[in-house]
């Protein structure tokens, strides 16, 4: 099972690593960890993925409200939420492949951010799915280096906003 | 006033009275402003050892107990400490010294990441970057070890930020945190819910657990016991809430528990869990305990409940408050039935216990020695063997009991006993050691010597690790390795060497002869107790 915890902490050095070592001490698993500020310079937003038991999962909500540098922890399903992820991955290419791979990024809404005769850079910011989705689909070519963001998520507008 | 003035001015705000340290050069400013101070600084024999005291000084007190060591391995040193008081929910507040500020990170001599090797052990920890910001962390960091789930809490204090000339002193405000709210007041709904599911129940039982001293809730959990004649169990930590004579009371539970107290807690209906972890120590299976029964978890911290067993009904707040709020609106029951019963199986029980001729039985030997105690003395017992027999045959009175229950720390005993006999210099205090910790804390005799810390200490000594020569015949067939303590040392001549009285028991017959002896004289003695190394804690 996977949750997604919303978690704004004091924007203080150290902080990070002290979420980062509740996880690593009670052997939860971080699925992704995003980090930034919010509207509020005091504040840092983490967005963490994670993935474990019903039980794990709780406690990990619990020991995360525990920490004294933590501000309020949400979680929510993933349909209750917007999620976001942001990937640039480079690919290899030779000519006769170019065609297919435009028409992949069209499909998909990527965007082709950088090119060369024999490279190219495709980025694309869209669901965790559609990010795995596209990976799936550039498998077949000649990946030369792949980097993707964690989880950004946020609550889906409601009246009570 | 310089940054390490302001420190122990801030220390006096908290009415800080003692400080145990060891020192070092990043430390030393602090200790040097300590001079001028109506504070007085312990100094101890290892760094481990000052947490220790400030460990025992805080049970006895009821206070915050403060520790100040050095950089580096001082700080190191420390950890072990820091991590029992962590485990036991003490309130401890731990200044380490630390090297300049702009030398952090470089890997200078003495220096080491203390934040981040404690990050596990602590409530919380601050780096100082700014001397004016003492005050501010100071009472931050006593507020934040006093409430809630009490605990440790860290200050790491460069050397530069200590020397930091040209400050004044301002009082601070309450302290208001955002992030640390800790709730106090048990829920009325759940408070209700326990009321109407006693008001089924035929078997209730309380568990008392290290939460019910700390929350200061003695008293009004015994009131409500007593009111519905609702026996009571309690778990390593929780010995000392109710006195042995009180006919309610059934012993320790767990692996090292009575086997009626056990059989208690199995076979009530309904379990109240106060201020306890639900941890392997006191209850075998923690996943299985509800299925025949209902579990109300009562806990100031909220994420004990849960973590090891599922409550029917949990209650987050404070033990005092709690009980205070269902002391209003008892219910009509009476659970004399049911408590005769358990009384008359524990007695049957106890009438089977028999000691060993052979040597000082160590069983018999601490029911002597604390019903020999006075009323409020103070007992604190190391870790190992030694915990066992003290757990299962102290006697309560209105004393406490101290011992390294979550962390199982050996070597606790007897720094905490001198923390004990700074907090309350009249107070009569013992410390049960076993020979292993003996060994690993011998240098603290020579602080009890200069203190003239009026601690009786007895050494249970069976030349080997017992305890775990004592897994060894339970689990590895008798194979056992590592547990041999040879060429062990002649306490009387370590006594000596430390100027201290000594005194050995080597027979059953002397123990009531020799006690009141030991515990009539002034200052430390050292007693040896020989003890069978067979002399095993099952029962």
């Amino acid at each position: 099972m996977k949750k997604i915890y919303s978690v704004w902490v004091e924007n203080r050095f150290g902080v990070l690593s002290k979420v980062a070592a509740l996880f690593a001490r009670r052997s939860y698993n971080i699925d992704s960890l995003t980090v930034g500020e919010t509207q509020d310079k005091t504040v840092s937003s983490m967005t963490i993925v994670s993935s474990g038991t019903t039980h794990t999962l709780e406690q990990i909500e619990k020991q995360l409200n525990k920490k004294l540098d933590v501000i309020k922890v949400r979680t929510y399903a993933e349909d209750k939420a917007i999620l976001r992820e942001v990937i640039l991955i480079k690919i290899k290419y030779v000519s006769a492949e170019r065609r297919e791979l435009m028409e992949i990024c069209e499909f998909l809404k990527a965007d082709i951010v950088d090119t060369s005769n024999t490279h190219m850079v495709i980025t694309l910011c869209d669901t965790p799915e559609r990010v795995d989705n596209l990976i799936s689909m550039l498998r077949k070519f000649n990946i030369v280096e792949l980097t993707r963001t964690g989880t950004l998520a946020m609550p889906k507008c409601s009246e009570a906003d | 006033m310089n940054g390490a003035e302001l420190l122990v001015k801030s220390l006096l705000d908290e009415k800080i009275s003692y400080v145990f340290g060891y020192p070092g050069v990043s430390i030393c400013p602090f200790f040097d402003a300590l001079i001028e101070s109506p504070i007085k600084s312990i100094l101890l024999r290892n760094e481990q050892d000052c947490g220790h005291a400030a460990s025992g000084y805080a049970r006895v007190n009821n206070t915050v107990g403060v520790c100040a060591v050095s950089s580096g391995p001082g700080a190191t040193n420390l950890i072990t400490a820091i991590a029992t008081a962590f485990a036991d929910s003490i309130p401890l507040v731990c200044i380490t010294g630390q090297v300049p500020t702009e030398h952090i990170g470089s890997d200078m001599f003495q220096e080491a990441d203390i934040i981040g090797s404690a990050e596990s052990f602590v409530k919380y920890s601050y780096l100082v970057r700014d001397a004016k910001e003492l005050p501010r962390i100071v009472k931050e960091a006593f507020y934040i070890a006093s409430t809630g789930r009490k605990g440790p809490v860290l200050i790491d204090l460069p050397i530069d930020i200590q020397m930091t000339e040209g400050l004044s002193y301002t009082p601070v405000p309450d302290v208001s945190l955002r992030t640390y709210k800790p709730t106090v007041k048990g829920h009325a709904v759940q408070i209700k819910k326990v009321l109407s599911v006693l008001k089924n129940a035929k078997r209730p039982i309380l568990c008392v657990g290290g939460g019910v001293i700390l929350s200061g809730a003695e008293e009004e959990v015994i009131k409500f016991a007593e009111s519905l004649h609702i026996p009571v169990v309690s778990t390593m930590m929780g010995i000392g809430v109710i006195p042995s004579d009180n006919p309610l009371y059934m012993g320790m539970v767990g692996k090292f528990g009575k086997k009626y107290a056990n059989r208690a807690m199995n076979e009530s209906d309904v379990l109240i869990m106060i201020g306890a972890r639900v941890a392997d120590r006191a209850v075998s299976q923690p996943d299985l305990i509800t299925k025949d029964k209902v579990l109300v978890h009562i806990d100031v911290d909220p994420a004990e409940i849960g973590k090891n067993a599922g409550p029917n009904i949990p209650i987050v707040g404070d033990a005092k408050a709690v009980f205070e709020e269902l002391n209003k609106s008892l219910p009509d029951k009476d659970f004399s039935e049911w408590l005769d019963q358990l009384t008359r199986y524990s007695k049957t029980r106890e009438m089977k216990m028999q000691g060993t001729a052979k040597y000082v039985d160590p069983n018999e030997f601490v029911r002597i020695l604390s019903e020999k105690l006075d009323d409020n003395a103070v007992y604190v017992s190391d870790v190992g063997q030694n915990q066992i027999y003290s757990c299962n045959n102290y006697i309560v009175k209105h004393g406490k009991f101290l011992t390294s229950g979550g962390m199982g720390t050996m070597g606790y005993s007897l720094p905490a006993a001198i923390g004990a006999s700074v907090a309350d210099l009249n107070r009569q205090i013992v410390c049960v050691i076993g020979d292993g910790a003996m060994q690993m804390v011998l240098s603290e005799l020579s602080s009890a010597k200069y203190l003239n810390a009026n601690i009786k200490i007895f050494v249970m000594n069976n030349r080997c690790l017992g305890m775990i020569r004592e897994f060894q015949h339970m689990h590895y067939d008798n194979r056992y390795t590592m547990v041999d303590l040879q060429h062990l040392p002649d306490y009387e001549q370590i006594a000596k060497a430390f100027d201290l009285q000594y005194v050995r028991i080597r027979k059953n017959e002397e123990t009531v002869s020799v006690l009141d002896g030991i515990l009539s004289l002034n200052g430390p003695v050292l007693t040896e107790v020989d003890v069978d190394d067979d002399a095993f804690t099952a029962n």
